[in-house]
Order: C-alpha cells, then sequence, then structure tokens
C-alpha cells in the first residue's frame, strides 16, 4: 500500500530524534543550569580564575607604577638621572606608563578570555 | 586675544547641534532615545567614550597642574588613564553581562534591594554634578581668557547647549558626537604642540628649568586679577600701568625680597627678567620642578592618595558605565576598553608638552594662579603672529569640545537615573520625563558654577574621583567577585567612605582654613576614604549573611559565564 511507505515527514521526526539523542544536552551545562553543587563549583572555579588573573596583574602595576613615589623617595640619586636629556620621572611617567598601561591591559584581554574558552570548552565537553 | 577663536567655538557648538540633530532624525524609538539601542560599533563606542571622558581637566587642568606642580602633576594624566585599565580588569566584562544600564540598577540586579538603589542614585547625582561644575567653570575661563566676556557667559553657553542638545536628542546622537570631539580634542592638542616644539627649537631651545629659576623670554605683561604676595631674589626694573605693587606705580625698582601685588594689577616685565615668585608656597623653582615629592612626607602621602582616587575613581563615574551598555556583550565590552585605554593614553601624552613649554613662554601663569588657561595662552604666547592666532582658536575648539562633551555624557547619565528613579514611576522612564529631568539636571551645576570660580579645574575633578573612588569602586568590585556581599553592608560602606568624601570635598570647596596633615588628609581624601568603605562594607556584610540574597549563584553566573555559552 502506497500510504505504508515511510513518508517524508515521518523520516524528518525520526531524524529529529535521532539528531536530539546523538547531541544531548552536556551534563555540566545542565549542572550549570539547574545550580547543582557541580554547577556551584565551576562558577566558583571561574570566578577564582579571573579574580586571580585580574590581582596578578593589577599587583604588577600597582608594583610598576605604584612603587615610583616610592622609588623617587628612596632613591634620589636615580630619580635626577637624565637620560635622553629628559629627566627620569618625566621619561617614567609622561611617556613610559602609558604603553606599559596599555600592554598590562592587552596581556589581561587574551588571558580572561583565555579563561572563557576553558570553561566553555570544560561545559560543552560532550560525555563519552 | 584673537578674532578667530570665537568663531572655532561657534564651529564646534554648531557642529555638536548639527550632529545631535541628525542622531535625532535616527533616533525613533525610547530605546533610541536612552541606550543608542546598542546598535554602535566598538570603535565608535571606543572613541565615544574616551571623547566623554577627556573634560576640562584633561584638555586643560592637567597641563596647569604640571605648570604648577612640575613632575607630581604628571599623576594625574597617568591615573586618569590607569582607571581605565581597573575597570576592565575588575568590571568591564561582568558589569555588561549584569544588563545594567546604571549603578541604581547595577545594585538592584545584584543586591535586590530597592533602598541601596535610591541610596546609588543619591551619589550618581552628587557625583555627576560635582563633575559637571569643573566643565562649566572651564568654559567660562576659557571665554574669558580667548574672548575677553565675562566668566558668566562660557558657562552659560555650554550648560544651555548641552542641555538642549540631551533633551532633545538622547544617546543616539551624544554616540557620534562624542566620538566626532575625541579626534578632534586630539587633534586640538596635538598640531599646536609640533609647532610648539618648533618654536622652541628655533630659539634655542630656552631651559624649561635652571637652577636660577625662570626668566621671561619676551617682554611681557602680567595681569593680576587677585592680590597676591611674590618674592623676588634680585632687583628688577618694572611698569606698573595698572594697580599697584606695595602701594608704587609707574616705572619700579623691585628689590629682593616679599612684595605685595594689588587686586587689579597690570605689570610689565621686561625681557631677561627673573619671574618671581608666588609666595610663601614656592611653586618649585630651579630645577626643584623636575623632581616628584619636592614636598616631603605629606607630598608622598598625597600622591599615593591621588593614585588611590583616580585609578579606582574612573570605574564609579557615572557617565563611564552607562556607555557599557552599548556594547553588544562582555567580550567586546573588555575589547573596547583596551581601545579606549590606548586611545586616551596617546591622548595624555600631549598636556605634559604644554605644561613644560609654559615655563617657557607663559611663566606669569604660576604667579596670578592662571595655570588652568596654560594650554590656551601658549601658543599666543610662543608663536605670536597669526599661526599662534589660528592655533589658539584650535586649542579654544578643542576646549570646548572637552566641555561639551563631558557634560553632555554627565547630563545623560544623571538625567538617566532622575528619570528612572525620581521622576518615573517603578523605574519605568518616557521620552518626556527625560527631557524634563535633562533640564533639572543641566539647571543644578550651572547655578553653581556660576557662584564658584576660585578652585582649579582639575583639582575639582580629582575630588570626584575621590568620592567615586570611596563609594562606587567597593560597591562594584565587592559585588562583582565576593557572593558574601549584602545589601545592608553595601549601603553602609557607601554612606560610611562616600559620606566621608563628600565632607572632604565639600569643606575643601567652602575653602576652610587648614593647615599641615588636616588639609592633606581633607584635600587628598581617597587614601583613607576608600579603604574605610571597604572595611565598612565587608565587616558589616559578615555580620548580616542572612541579607546575602538568593540566587547569588545565578547572578554570579550570569556576570562571569562566557557570552559564548547563552545560558
Amino acid at each position: 500500500m502506497p500510504t505504508s511507505e515511510p513518508s517524508p515527514k515521518r523520516v524528518r521526526v525520526v531524524l529529529a530524534e535521532v539528531v536530539h539523542k546523538s547531541h544531548p544536552v552536556p551534563q555540566a551545562r545542565r549542572e550549570l543550569a539547574e545550580q547543582t553543587h557541580v554547577g556551584d563549583a565551576l562558577v566558583r572555579g571561574l570566578v577564582r580564575a579571573q579574580l586571580a588573573l585580574a590581582l596578578r596583574l593589577a599587583a604588577v602595576v600597582a608594583i610598576g607604577l605604584g612603587g615610583l613615589p616610592l622609588f623617587f623617595t628612596l632613591a634620589p640619586n636615580v630619580t635626577s638621572a637624565r637620560p635622553f636629556g629628559i629627566a627620569l620621572p618625566w621619561v617614567l611617567l609622561g611617556v613610559a606608563a602609558y604603553p606599559f598601561l596599555f600592554a598590562a591591559g592587552w596581556v589581561y584581554v587574551r588571558l580572561a578570555e583565555r579563561n572563557e574558552r576553558d570553561f566553555a570548552a570544560v561545559v560543552e565537553r560532550q560525555e563519552p | 586675544m584673537s578674532g578667530l577663536a570665537v568663531p572655532a567655538i561657534v564651529a564646534v557648538t554648531i557642529a555638536t547641534f548639527a550632529i545631535g540633530a541628525y542622531g535625532l532624525k535616527l533616533a525613533r524609538t525610547t530605546s533610541d532615545f536612552l541606550v543608542a539601542a546598542r546598535a554602535v560599533s566598538p570603535t565608535w563606542n571606543a572613541a565615544a567614550i574616551s571623547g566623554e571622558y577627556l573634560s576640562a581637566a584633561s584638555f586643560l587642568g592637567v597641563a596647569g597642574l604640571i605648570l604648577k606642580d612640575g613632575a607630581d602633576g604628571l599623576w594625574y594624566p597617568v591615573g586618569f588613564a590607569a582607571g581605565y585599565l581597573a575597570l576592565l580588569l575588575f568590571v568591564a566584562a561582568p558589569l555588561r553581562r549584569s544588563g545594567a544600564f546604571t549603578l541604581p540598577d547595577f545594585c538592584e540586579a545584584r543586591l535586590r534591594s530597592r533602598g541601596l538603589r535610591r541610596l546609588a542614585t543619591v551619589f550618581v547625582v552628587l557625583i555627576g554634578w560635582l563633575y559637571m561644575l569643573p566643565q562649566l567653570q572651564g568654559a567660562g575661563l576659557t571665554l574669558r581668557t580667548v574672548a575677553g566676556g565675562p566668566y558668566q557667559l562660557g558657562a552659560v553657553l555650554v550648560g544651555v547647549v548641552v542641555t538642549a542638545n540631551v533633551a532633545l536628542g538622547g544617546m543616539r546622537s551624544i554616540t557620534f558626537v562624542q566620538a566626532f570631539q575625541y579626534w578632534l580634542k586630539l587633534t586640538a592638542l596635538l598640531v599646536p604642540v609640533l609647532f610648539l616644539l618648533m618654536a622652541w627649537q628655533d630659539d634655542g631651545r630656552p631651559p624649561i628649568a635652571s637652577p636660577a629659576g625662570q626668566t621671561f623670554v619676551q617682554a611681557t605683561t602680567v595681569t593680576f586679577d587677585d592680590p597676591v604676595q611674590v618674592s623676588t631674589t634680585r632687583p628688577e626694573d618694572v611698569q606698573i600701568t595698572l594697580g599697584a605693587i606695595d602701594g608704587q606705580h609707574g616705572l619700579v625698582r623691585l628689590e629682593p625680597g616679599d612684595h605685595h601685588v594689588a587686586r587689579s594689577s597690570a605689570v610689565v616685565f621686561p625681557a631677561g627678567a627673573e619671574v618671581p615668585e608666588l609666595a610663601p608656597v614656592p611653586t618649585g623653582q630651579g630645577l626643584d620642578w623636575l623632581l616628584p615629592l619636592h614636598r616631603g612626607d605629606r607630598g608622598l602621602f598625597a600622591t599615593y592618595s591621588l593614585i588611590l582616587a583616580t585609578f579606582l575613581g574612573t570605574m564609579g563615574l557615572p557617565h563611564v558605565l552607562v556607555r557599557f551598555y552599548t556594547n553588544p556583550d562582555g567580550v567586546a565590552a573588555r575589547r573596547t576598553t583596551l581601545v579606549v585605554l590606548g586611545l586616551v593614553g596617546l591622548f595624555y601624552l600631549l598636556p605634559a608638552f604644554y605644561g613644560a613649554l609654559a615655563r617657557v613662554y607663559a611663566p606669569q601663569l604660576t604667579m596670578t594662579g592662571h595655570t588652568d588657561a596654560t594650554v590656551l595662552v601658549l601658543p599666543d604666547a610662543a608663536l605670536g603672529s597669526t599661526a599662534g592666532r589660528w592655533l589658539g582658536a584650535l586649542v579654544a575648539a578643542g576646549a570646548f569640545a572637552a566641555f561639551l562633551s563631558t557634560t553632555s555624557g554627565l547630563l545623560t547619565s544623571v538625567a538617566g537615573v532622575l528619570s528612572t528613579d525620581v521622576i518615573g514611576r517603578d523605574g519605568h522612564s518616557t521620552v518626556r520625563g527625560f527631557r524634563v529631568a535633562a533640564i533639572v539636571a543641566g539647571a543644578v551645576p550651572l547655578l553653581l558654577s556660576l557662584h564658584i570660580s576660585g578652585l582649579d579645574v582639575s583639582e575639582v575633578v580629582g575630588l570626584a574621583f575621590a568620592v567615586a573612588a570611596s563609594s562606587f569602586c567597593p560597591l562594584l568590585v565587592l559585588g562583582i567577585w565576593w557572593r558574601g556581599l549584602t545589601d545592608a553592608g553595601a549601603a553602609a560602606g557607601v554612606i560610611v567612605g562616600g559620606g566621608a568624601g563628600i565632607v572632604a570635598v565639600l569643606v575643601t570647596v567652602l575653602g576652610a582654613p587648614l593647615t599641615g596633615w588636616t588639609e592633606i588628609l581633607i584635600n587628598q581624601p581617597a587614601a583613607w576614604t576608600v579603604p574605610l568603605a571597604f572595611l565598612v562594607m565587608v565587616v558589616v556584610s559578615k555580620a548580616t549573611p542572612s541579607r546575602v540574597p538568593i540566587g547569588v549563584g545565578a547572578t554570579m553566573l550570569r556576570l562571569h559565564a562566557p557570552d559564548s555559552l547563552r545560558l
């Protein structure tokens, strides 16, 4: 009978189910959405990693730039040096500070995005 | 000063209005009107953020402070730029993901507290007004310097143009206006610097600092508005054409020592004459000017306080945060911030040249106290003739771009919170409510600016940074990174830290006579108010653990999960 032949429509429904079965929502993703202990631990790990990264770069800047006033006070001889004929504090604060800040920002953006990619990879990983 | 500056200022003002009007045609819905519908590309957005950020303090104030304080003044631009790094490290991406448009929105999204929202609204409005004040002062000063008009005229002009533009156009137009104004400001400082350096080279590179102190390179008429005490170290013949020194008029020989200059005096110093110092506070004569911290321990404390205020204050400025909403997601917010860091860093290379060259060509500014006018006066003083006048007009136009753009950004955010949290009902705002709020938000600082004109532009801005750093910085940083923050802790920290900051500002602005350590602690309060705010927030939150909002885990997930997951 022609009607007992599998119709295109029926094929599509079956295929859709197959697709669904072969690509389940990853376990970790469900844990996140449902706020289970595992999901919570995953988020805590990400927040900790991002905070540690931000604090490390903040420390680099705090020492590199924030240390300068103290350095100027403790080492007046070095401070009055004149590289390129310009007083050292002017070279450091007037020029070098800006590329330094930009470099710190650039490193942060790269590493923060890498942390996020790692997190996404864990979450999206298919269960075996 | 010249007939060119006024047309240049008028042209910038008209261009601002015209670009605003173009945006008005594009803004059709309420959401277009308030938040640019988030349809702004990152490059435009970064230029717009930078354009909005580079205010009167950056354009005029920084060069003036460098002229006055020497190497210590360099910390202002470094801090103004570094603020974006702190914003990038701790706030940018999570704040964007929170979906908050303003700081009060963030308070409600993170801590679910209407009371805290209202408190944040109060601080947004106060910080906004405090920051708008020096913009209007700068406008008054600029118009008076370049055109001799009354101080009030410039303030009223900027106040009215910006209020009208914001009330009519909203954010859509502002994005284009701000981006245009970043490039205008950069050009307006960069082009004159090149000419100034060539002129300095031609003049045989007169020393910027010499052991004997500065001398006038040409005969200079110095106009004193206020009575001052000056001190000289060698005898000098000067011509007093107006007012008096030590009660004398006409041709006078100034002997070494202190001299009293009467109100509204004009004195002609011959070429080669020593530039007198302002007494009793030495402005850093001779080689000291080149070196930081020639004021000892108190100077060290003040420097660290300034570093804290500027590094941490940027993230708490209302007009900065609003712009993050126009990024499509957290990753874009981060990248935009990095571009902003580059753009403002590029700009901040320039003011130091003005501060240094003014030591040679306009040293009288340290005596008259008009150091905020450094950038405006220098091209004409150094180059004279036609080139000086054209460049002077360019700089005046750039200065007006600074006042217009920063005031627009501040007014939009202050009007935004006023219209949603004060005029509107239940956090809803209408276009009409926004317009009413814009007029109120613009009128208050305008009225204040007409009565206060004696403070340094950068110092008032520095105080606004200190208040922001000791109220919103701990709120944002702890809110984003620490689950234990409670609404009670946040409110207590904002009230204690921000409140202390505001008291310090009021004491400074009202000009209470202070000396020694009290003066430093009040004039540069951030070194104690910021740690205090953090401490109070943590301690009170620890004491009220039951008030940690339910669902803080879900909030943290939303703030920190990568955008690509679309959770």
